[in-house]
């Protein structure tokens, strides 16, 4: 009864689809079809009874399936491969020797406090736990840095290194309308994306010299110089990804005077402090030698890799500013861009990171595991060395293995190099030549070796 | 050598210069940002130092002590994930299993759409990532379209999707005489409104009036969302909370699926589960086919990427573990059973008390509003005098959050709106 009422009621002009309308076949609906006129646009009902019959059209009619991620795609196709000597060299994602995922003992020890405490599970406020804030900005400037002590730095938690990004992506695109953001050459996958999503512009600077297999230290600084006055450039505080080449201090602080004179904004990314060196602190360095300087830097945090915390999605964006006035204004539009993505970060991660920083004892163990895990990588590295250079015999220059720091070694391999290591070795890498050290035991270096010999030499 | 110390020499002298200069701040532009204005009504309460304060702002529910409340059943799934050695990245789209409970929640726990795979879900950051991803994802698919949001909603709504650059309008759905729904405006925004637009919908306990429409307003609107070829999204952030039933709380959504609508969903665990903190939740997009659902659903991916990666795991791997266990599942709906009861009896409480006082007015739709909010109706200025003479903290909308409410306080509070009211 009430239907037909209904049916009657919407008997005018305006579009109704009536039976025959629907079953005059598929009506593509959607939105991507600009062209196509919408059927619904018909002036004439039929009677004054119309029903409504189940249709399957869809509004997202025409959607695309989305490529695979370059980088967490790999594991995936991993994880299809059957054969006994595969080797996933694709995520940065630290394995120990016996390449198990490794939980941390001051987690596992966190863990279990914070399940006897019992704590509640309340929204945390939109910029996060108060406790991990004060000890992220302290493990990256140091406690004592006058920065902090003259509270001059927004902090806010975010997602992990991504979440954090893109919060200081989005501050970019709404405070400096046009600005660029300038990356590295080749840079982690994601980056371009973040900006893009963000729709922040971005050029490259050069980075990468494929012909030492090192650092192109004057084609970065002329590109740096080139780029318009005031834009940011993103710097890998450490542990470059993907290619594991830091620049020496002394590059740094030539690096910091460039960005000095163009007025330029540093922006570093800092997802490996202590994978690098094995130390908290000279990891930090960089990023301290620009905030000495008296630089404003933005500068995004990550606890996945060194903590170990991944899935838990746990970092921090600061905002270094010249007065704490600034910095307050800073921090309050960053909640501004949070509260619509996802109101308020999770809880978990941070009060993990807060306890562990927090307290002494296990901030000690902390850094005990810290080396022990980049000292595991620097063994690794070492070995890998030895095999390739005993077993080539071509007499190439194998030795940027050893120079190479942090998680990633950048191989030099080209994409159809790669795809031998996969197709014909089942060493799973990204294409851009990236192996993740992490995920390298001792026990198969000479397996790698044998296979990075192969791809090199006899294939192009 | 020598030419690069002296060099970086000069440069030093001129850091100061510079230095100098970099004091004046890059960020001069950067204006303080207003104060949310529900989150700030808790920090405001917070730094109130009366005994007598009241907050019944954030809609986060309180036992009758006014204490936060972790359910049972979480501290138990706590408790068995606790030796969890799985740290490891989730997949982009979150827990497999997480999702695949949250879907049966809401499209019925046989639904033959989940059988057939044709929703494309992924696990979100509760209710506001779960909304703002279908945001992006609608900005980028149907760059051309619009969303309805009805008014009032929940503030955030519309940070959403502007900052997702959606253009968006307003559907009629208070209605202050009544202080109940507007219908008949809001089937005449509904035929007005462009062919195709996308409305958004609140599945059940409204936020921040707590109008709902009834089963019988509910066909009708989907048969005219229908008639104009319009995109339903729901919004359901209080699955359970409403009735005490989650199936009951569905049934709005369910009314949609079986008239065919192809619609989106916004699930968060933040309330009936209480993992507020945890940022627990699901976005799904109903689909033509299999097909379509995978292409989706990497679109999705796609935008999560760039945002945060992949999902936070801790609060996905409480949920399914409640979820996939049949007692602990029972648990749970018993205690969310015990959340909406409470809130319900204290609505009965408030009305009960306002007209033992001999109010002047109707409280009647405090009964008759449903779920964790009240739109008592009180202006802006009466709100301001409960807050600067009472210390009862609540947004200047007029909403009440009943979970604040306790029997320690109601009489309290009918006290004070009595008093600003009269």
């Amino acid at each position: 009864m009430a239907s037909t009422l209904l049916s009657l009621a919407s008997a005018t002009p305006s579009a109704s689809l009536s039976f025959h309308e629907i079953n005059k076949g598929k009506l593509n609906l959607g939105c991507i079809n600009k062209e196509k006129p919408n059927p619904f646009i018909k002036a004439k009902s039929f009677g004054r009874v119309s029903m409504v019959v189940a249709s399957n059209v869809s509004h997202f009619e025409g959607i695309t399936m989305a490529p695979p991620d370059p980088i967490l795609g790999v594991s995936e196709a991993f994880k299809a491969d059957d054969h006994e000597l595969k080797l996933n060299l694709g995520v940065g994602a630290y394995r120990t020797e016996e390449l198990q995922p490794y939980v941390l003992d001051v987690v596992k020890k966190v863990n279990k406090l914070l399940l006897e405490k019992g704590e509640n599970l309340e929204y945390l406020p939109i910029e996060g736990l108060a406790a991990f804030n004060k000890v992220t900005a302290e493990l990256l400037f140091g406690a004592d840095n006058p920065v902090i002590k003259q509270q001059r730095v927004a902090t806010v938690q975010g997602l992990s290194g991504t979440g954090s990004l893109r919060l200081a992506a989005a501050l970019i695109e709404r405070y400096f309308p046009g600005a660029k953001v300038l990356i590295s050459s080749p840079t982690w996958g994601n980056h371009k994306n973040i900006f893009n999503d963000a729709r922040v512009p971005w050029s490259e600077y050069r980075y990468y010299d494929p012909k030492t297999v090192g650092l192109d230290f004057e084609g970065m600084i002329a590109d740096i110089k080139a780029a318009p006055e005031g834009s940011f450039i993103l710097l890998h505080g450490c542990a470059h990804n993907p290619t594991g080449i830091d620049p020496t201090p002394e590059q740094w602080g030539v690096i910091a005077d460039v960005i000095q004179e163009k007025n330029h904004i540093p922006f570093f990314d800092i997802a490996y402090q202590g994978f690098a060196s094995g130390s908290l602190d000279t990891d930090a360095a960089s990023v301290r030698m620009f905030v000495a300087r008296g630089m404003e830097v933005i500068a995004a945090q990550s606890y996945s890799k060194n903590l170990g915390l991944y899935a838990e999605r746990i970092g921090a964006i600061n905002v270094v500013c010249s007065s704490p006035e600034a910095a307050a204004r800073v921090k309050s539009q960053l909640k501004r861009i949070a509260r619509p993505m996802y109101s308020n970060p999770p809880v978990h991660g941070a009060r993990i990171v807060a306890n562990i920083v927090g307290d002494s004892a296990l901030f000690k163990e902390w850094n005990a595991e810290m080396e022990m895990m980049a000292g595991r990588i620097k063994n690794v590295r070492h070995k890998l060395f030895d095999s390739l250079s005993s077993k080539d015999k071509s007499g190439k220059d194998w030795s940027f293995v050893l120079k190479q720091i942090g998680m990633f070694s950048f191989t030099g391999l080209n994409k159809a190099q790669c795809d031998n290591m996969t197709n014909k070795w089942h060493v799973y890498m990204t294409k851009d030549g990236r192996i993740s050290l992490a995920g390298l035991s001792l026990a198969k270096c000479e397996y790698l070796a044998d296979a990075i010999i192969d791809s090199y030499h006899n294939v192009s | 050598m020598a030419i690069r110390r002296a060099m970086s020499g000069r440069i030093m002298d001129r850091t100061a210069v510079v230095g100098a200069r970099y004091m004046s701040s890059w960020w001069r532009s950067v204006q303080p940002a207003p104060k949310d204005p529900i989150l700030g009504v808790t920090e405001a309460f917070l730094a109130d130092q009366s005994a007598d304060k009241v907050n019944v702002g954030v809609g986060a529910y309180r036992d009758d002590n006014g204490k936060p409340v972790v359910l049972e059943c979480v501290r138990e799934a706590e408790r068995r994930i606790a030796g969890n050695l799985n740290m490891e990245y989730l997949p982009m789209g979150g827990s497999v299993k997480m999702v695949e409970e949250t879907l049966k929640l809401a499209y019925g726990e046989n639904s033959e759409l989940i059988k057939e795979k044709r929703i494309a879900a992924v696990q979100a950051l509760s209710g506001t990532g779960a909304c703002r991803l279908f945001a992006d994802f609608q900005k980028r698919f149907c760059p051309d379209s619009q969303i309805y949001i009805p008014v009032p909603t929940w503030a955030n709504h519309h940070n959403i999707w502007r900052d997702a650059q959606v253009p968006q309008k307003t559907y009629h759905y208070y209605h202050p005489e009544s202080k109940g729904l507007d219908f008949a405006a809001m089937i005449d925004d509904i035929k007005n409104a462009p062919n195709g637009s996308f409305f958004l919908l609140h599945a059940c306990a409204h936020n921040p009036t707590g109008v709902d429409p009834s089963e019988e307003q509910w066909r009708e609107i989907s048969h005219h969302i229908k008639a104009k070829g319009h995109f339903a999204f729901f919004d359901m952030a209080y699955q359970g909370f409403a009735s005490g039933d989650p199936e009951k709380d569905a049934k709005a959504i369910r009314i949609f699926l079986e008239d065919g609508h192809h619609i989106g969903i916004a699930q968060s665990y933040a309330k009936n589960m209480g993992l507020y903190g945890q940022r627990v939740g699901c976005l799904s997009v109903l689909c033509e086919d299999e097909k379509q659902a995978v292409a989706v659903k990497s679109q999705l991916q796609q935008l999560a990427r760039p945002m945060y990666s992949n999902p936070p795991v801790h609060g996905a791997l409480i949920v399914s573990t409640i979820l996939s266990d049949p007692d602990l599942k029972k648990q749970w709906l018993k205690e969310v059973k015990v959340m909406a009861d409470r809130i319900i009896g204290m609505r009965t409480a408030l009305r009960g008390n306002l007209e033992k006082l001999g109010s002047p007015l109707s409280w009647q739709h405090i009964t008759n509003q449903i779920g964790m909010f009240c739109y008592s109706g009180l202006t802006p200025e009466q709100v301001d005098r409960l807050t600067n003479e009472f210390h009862i903290y609540m947004t200047r909308n007029g909403r009440i959050s009943m979970a604040g409410v306790t029997t320690g306080n109601v009489e309290y509070l009918a006290n004070a709106i009595h008093e600003v009211t009269k």
